[in-house]
């Protein structure tokens, strides 16, 4: 993994002081998470008189937060929860806009804002729908305005859903956690009441069994970490050549190695073979293994096309047939877990907004994006879910290898002014695959610090 | 099958690094290394990390003295629990075998429910030592109670002491190559230069056909960059096959038939199998490919020429076969170790050969003809290489997944050692 000298530099104490008086931009340390860790390092204020401050006012009191309605100005805070769930018009908007504004300076390093709000379109009314995605975009510029590591990012609440609902508490609290230290601008969506709380959040899936394909390196080992971390037991897909890397991995996390070709006709047959044998069951798929074979369209030939589209989405939609036919894949139906079955894809920013040398790629990921909205409905029939993460510049070897002056544009053209880790990708795919994301399926998340590209 | 009073030592599965020609990429890496990686592999494969096993058993042929516990000193480098023993093995290029067979009988014997037995061999980080004289003029040095006495013994060095001892690869007691003494043997038997390139092409497009149709993606995992054995040549001919010339046995002249291409090249490489009881296996929820049925050792007085070097599998198979009430008919799959095509071919024509079961095995008939195409149908040593001591896990993982899913089917496993020795065994598909 390359090193971010400047984001090291900018942290020393005359480094703070001379990107400053620059002008230059200042990347801060990200908050991440660890086991154990507490979820807010002070007081989160929640803003608006709403159904859903109350609600998520008493789920945070019960994990034991310091949650306050009003602060004295000097104090510092950990999060804002700004709920807008019942505006019906863009001039309610004002009250706890204002109040969130006059909060900003006082929020510590990796503060965040949260706000709230109803699906925008889950109404035909004008002006609710006008108020609903005046939400969207003062998110967004609160996410370009945060300092020192903070991010702003929204719930939507579909129109009628109870926002006690599990998975508007999974949501919250992986939006306040250092779990979602990367995700900025962004907004996840609860739709159902699917879902469950998890009984220890630093183990939320506990006797899950995940299965993580190209787990040999980069983004996929430290999902594979992540997963194990948070209790799940590991199969670790790769392809037969990068088996000694597979090896190493699996054997760190305690997890089984499967040296497999994704583009085989039976993968998801033999994925399921090998569930079957050693665990017995299939709770969580992960589709990461993809791959990258630039080329300007007009000199694009059809090996580096064919093989993009081969591997980074013929294969899942061949393999989430074979889990979908599979009762092994079906956790729901063998009880006990209370949740049903996940699916994560990797997505990329280049698929939403393309990038130049990457048709290939950008179809590829875009088709992804589309496969995961349309699984969606089979999914929901075994109360599982189905999304994507689009990360954005991730600190890999793949990154690694573009030239030093375009890497450090790259990294900056964010809110976070810096790359993300792998850690980040892995945490918000665990977070997706959790029992507590019940509620979200069909969504596509990006993981990229607000990324300027791909808006 | 077998009527012991025993239980059943199931195959699990095994894996193994690719095989490496000698001094190309694993050059640099010792056995330790090798054996480590490979179990490691297994232990990735079979997810036992922290496990405790009954025992590990592997060895090399080539063994620094320095890796006295090689074995044991690998198992430390893996995730196992490192309450787990281990010992190491050595019977030649049966060393594997002897390493899997024995733990089999342990395992059908209760003493222990779980086992990895392999084996490991580098040709290119051989031992190299001092010769014998250098050698006891360092010990003399060291013995020395007074500097006089050491500045002694020391000043008896000559320069012809210094030079590096390679270990041998011939026979101590006849001074023939394991090459030389096979050409005796396959002159003896008529086996053309044909039959034997025939058997080394196949052996090479056997081996490309299973890693191409994917059956070797859980029996092998890469190593040093290395992901399919470097030796193979998916596309040989039997005409570039012909062009070669004979490297052993050339005083025969126009009867020499034995080329570098129907002979063993020399080769780094590690191998393991995992083995279990039945509950074991179930237990922990892993596969179970074949039973572990029967093996036998063998050796045959080969010094003063009463019989082939390589022909001990011939005696042992015998009287395996009789133990057992079988005969070759009755095997799905034949794996015989392509020391040398010729030996292959050997031991075939002596099973097939009335004459020979009759006067030289005291059977009353010959033990039935073998079927050539159920005769190493993954490819076999020719293709693959053969690190000494890794040879007899490659086998039996192969076979014994070859088999899985085919209940009763067996499998018949000859492997020839220096020393005029050799091992067969019979393994149960399940």
């Amino acid at each position: 993994m390359p090193k971010d000298i400047y984001t090291d530099f900018a942290n020393t104490g005359f480094g703070r002081t001379l990107t400053k008086n620059l002008g230059l931009p200042q990347p801060a340390r990200l908050r991440r998470h660890r086991p154990g860790q507490a979820l807010a390092r002070g007081p989160v204020v929640v803003l608006g008189a709403t159904e859903a401050s109350a609600a998520l006012a008493d789920r945070m009191l019960g994990w034991g937060l310091d949650v306050r309605r009003h602060i004295g100005p000097k104090e510092k805070v950990a999060a804002v929860v700004a709920c807008f769930d019942s505006v019906s018009t863009p001039a309610q908007l004002s009250e706890v806009v204002l109040e969130l504004g006059s909060l900003l300076k006082q929020l510590m390093p990796s503060g965040r804002v949260i706000t709230v709000f109803r699906d925008p379109t889950g109404t035909r009314d004008p002006a609710v729908r006008a108020a609903r995605s005046a939400v969207q975009g003062l998110t967004r510029s609160t996410a370009h305005e945060m300092r020192v590591g903070g991010t702003a990012n929204g719930i939507v609440l579909a129109d009628s859903l109870d926002a006690s609902a599990p998975g508007a508490a999974g949501a919250l609290r992986f939006l306040l956690s250092g779990r979602s230290a990367f995700v900025s601008g962004q907004f996840i969506s609860v739709d159902t009441v699917n879902g469950a709380l998890p009984q220890d959040w630093d183990q939320p899936l506990r006797d899950q069994v995940a299965v993580v394909t190209g787990a040999a390196r980069g983004i996929g080992a430290a999902i594979a970490r992540v997963l194990r971390r948070d209790g799940a037991s590991v199969i670790l897909v790769d392809i037969p050549a990068a088996g000694e890397q597979l090896a190493a991995v699996a054997n760190e996390v305690s997890g089984t190695a499967l040296q497999l070709d994704i583009t085989a006709l039976d993968a998801g047959e033999r994925i399921l073979a090998h569930a079957a044998q050693h665990y017995g069951r299939l709770d969580i798929v992960v589709h990461n293994a993809g791959i990258t074979r630039d080329k300007l369209l007009a000199n694009m030939d059809d090996s580096r096309w064919n093989s993009v589209i081969a591997v980074n989405i013929e294969s899942q939609l061949r393999m989430n047939r074979a889990f979908l036919a599979s009762e092994l894949f079906n956790s729901d139906a063998h009880g006990g877990s209370g949740m049903g079955p996940r699916i994560v894809s990797l997505a990329s920013t280049s698929g939403i907004a393309g990038n130049r040398g990457q048709t290939n790629y950008a179809a590829s990921k875009a088709g992804v994006m589309g496969m995961v909205a349309a699984t969606s409905a089979q999914m929901a029939s075994r109360h599982g879910t189905i999304n994507a993460v689009a990360p954005g510049f991730i600190e890999t070897e793949m990154t690694a290898k573009i030239p030093f002056a375009t890497r450090e544009v790259a990294r900056r053209l964010n809110s976070l002014n810096q790359g993300g880790l792998p850690v980040d990708v892995a945490e918000t795919i665990a977070f997706l695959a959790s029992p507590q994301a019940g509620g979200t399926s069909g969504l596509t998340l990006r993981v990229c610090g607000q990324n300027l590209v791909g808006a | 099958m077998s009527a012991q009073n025993v239980r059943d030592a199931v195959i699990i599965g095994g894996n193994r690094i690719p095989f490496a020609r000698a001094h190309s990429a694993y050059a640099t890496a010792g056995n330790q290394d090798m054996l480590t990686s490979t179990l490691n592999g297994l232990v990735a494969r079979f997810g036992l990390q922290g496990q405790q096993l009954g025992t590990v058993a592997a060895g090399a042929v080539m063994k620094h003295s320095k890796n006295f516990n090689l074995t044991r000193e690998s198992v430390l480098g893996t995730p196992l629990d490192p309450k787990t023993p281990a010992f190491d093995v050595q019977m030649a290029c049966a060393t594997g075998m002897e390493a899997i067979g024995s733990l089999a009988n342990k395992i059908k014997l209760g003493q222990i429910d779980s086992a990895i037995g392999g084996g490991v061999d580098s040709i290119s980080d051989a031992p190299i030592v001092v010769t014998d004289e250098l050698r006891g003029i360092l010990m003399e040095a060291n013995r020395a109670k007074t500097l006089s006495q050491r500045l002694k013994a020391l000043s008896k060095i000559r320069p012809g002491h210094l030079a590096p001892q390679a270990p041998g690869v011939n026979e101590p007691r006849t001074g023939l190559s394991m090459g030389e003494h096979m050409a005796i043997t396959a002159h003896a038997w008529g086996i053309t230069r044909a039959e034997q390139d025939e058997l080394a092409l196949a052996s090479h497009k056997n081996l490309a056909a299973a890693y191409d149709r994917g059956f070797f993606d859980d029996l092998v995992t890469p190593f040093k960059g290395l992901s399919r054995d470097n030796n193979m040549r998916a596309d040989s001919t039997l005409e570039k096959l012909g062009k070669l010339s004979p490297a052993f046995g050339r005083d025969l002249g126009e009867d020499a038939t034995m080329t570098a291409a129907n002979s063993t090249a020399l080769t780094d490489g590690a191998s393991a199998v995992l083995l279990g009881s039945e509950e074991w296996a179930d237990a922990h929820d892993l596969p179970k490919l074949a039973n572990f049925i029967d093996y036998e050792e063998g050796a045959v007085d080969f010094v003063d020429g009463a019989e082939g070097l390589l022909m001990a599998p011939a005696y042992a198979a015998a009287r395996m076969l009789k133990r057992n009430n079988l005969s070759f008919e009755d095997f799905e799959y034949l794996e015989i170790h392509e020391a040398f095509a010729s030996t292959v071919l050997a031991q075939i024509k002596a099973w097939e050969s009335e004459e020979f079961c009759k006067n030289k095995l005291g059977l009353d008939a010959s033990l039935g003809t073998i079927d050539r195409s159920r005769l190493n149908v993954n490819g076999s040593s020719l293709a693959a290489g053969h690190p000494f001591a890794a040879t007899g896990g490659r086998i039996v993982a192969s076979l014994a997944k070859e088999l899985h899913g085919k209940p009763g089917k067996l499998g018949f496993i000859s492997v020839c050692a220096a020393g005029g020795q050799g091992i067969t065994a019979i393994i149960e598909g399940r």
